[in-house]
């Protein structure tokens, strides 16, 4: 899950917030807009890939000066 | 010897040929410089342009900045070399490294398509030249994502050592809220490098180059760049 940093202003968030309050949900205080991605992994144990995914993260999925990141591992099939 | 331009082709740029009829217009050479290749072509100046380069996928610039084309830009930048990036291509130096912050979406969240006014704030006389100091711009807008952002440090950085090239204003000059088209943090339209030889910026100076597009301003700068390279020579 990469999503913008709390500091930065998310109109899409914002845009949301405000459809959610106009359907009868004015509980809602707070909606922020980010970008879900599904990677596969052939890989041997879960250790070697929170490294790697971390490594990915950083080097291209997510952009450090605008993005924060999150990630969890589901071991596959087999 | 007339000055080379290179100018970027990635899959998706779209203002390459008008990049091109720019340069041209202003008395000076353009060969194009494939994404795929390392090859500057002995071009004096690089220009990335707008469009959307490999689909601007994931965010834009993100990919385009692994092509291969992009080493040879950075050792043309490292070496002094004069580097604009126009839209996608002011994206894409800011994902590359080369310029500090990145071009969020428009506060609007619409596309904008519009003439701007361009404030002149900083002396970088290889991209302005022949503009006037402090004087002001007419150039084209045409992004989704143009909102700039730099944390504070950063911004302080920018404005403090004089960075920051252009700003949004009203025809006046002056710094309104209307007057600026996407959301930018302090107005930002345009940045330099630390060693003031790479400029990005989202207005289009080579849509502004023809009285009949309704300014000639770009024009200046294409004249400008090649003035400073004339001098050098």
């Amino acid at each position: 899950m990469v999503s913008l940093k709390g500091v930065i202003n998310d109109p899409q968030g914002l845009v949301v917030e405000d459809a959610l309050h106009h359907l009868g949900y004015p509980e809602v205080v707070g909606a922020r807009v980010g970008k879900f991605i599904s990677l596969e992994l052939d890989v041997e144990d879960l250790a070697s890939a929170q490294l790697r995914v971390d490594e990915m993260c950083q080097r291209l999925l997510c952009n450090g000066e605008i993005e924060d990141y999150r990630f969890d591992l589901q071991p596959g099939p087999g | 010897m007339s000055v080379r331009f290179g100018i970027a082709v990635f899959p998706g740029t779209w203002s390459d040929r008008d990049c091109a009829h720019a340069v041209e217009l202003a008395g000076a050479e353009a060969v194009q410089l494939w994404h795929g290749d390392r090859d500057l072509k002995g071009a004096d100046v690089v220009i990335l342009p707008g469009g959307f380069a490999y689909g601007d996928y994931l965010r834009t610039g993100a990919i385009a900045r692994f092509a291969p084309l992009m080493a040879a830009v950075r050792e043309h930048a490292a070496l002094g070399g004069l580097v604009l990036g126009i839209c996608n291509g002011f994206q894409i130096l800011c994902e590359a490294g080369l310029l500090p912050g990145a071009l969020l979406r428009n506060s609007s969240l619409q596309f904008r398509c519009q003439p701007c006014w361009l404030r002149l704030e900083a002396p970088a006389a290889a991209f302005f030249g022949q503009c006037q100091p402090g004087g002001l711009l007419r150039l084209p807008i045409s992004h989704g994502e143009g909102r700039f952002y730099a944390d504070k440090e950063t911004m302080a950085q920018l404005n403090g050592e004089g960075r920051v090239a252009l700003r949004y204003t009203d025809a006046g000059g002056r710094l309104t809220d209307p007057a600026n088209p996407n959301g930018s943090l302090e107005a930002v339209a345009g940045i330099l490098s630390e060693g003031r030889n790479v400029l990005g910026l989202m207005p289009h100076p080579e849509r502004a180059c023809e009285p009949l597009l309704g300014s000639s301003d770009g024009l200046l700068m294409f004249r400008s760049l090649i003035g400073q390279l004339g001098s050098r020579t």
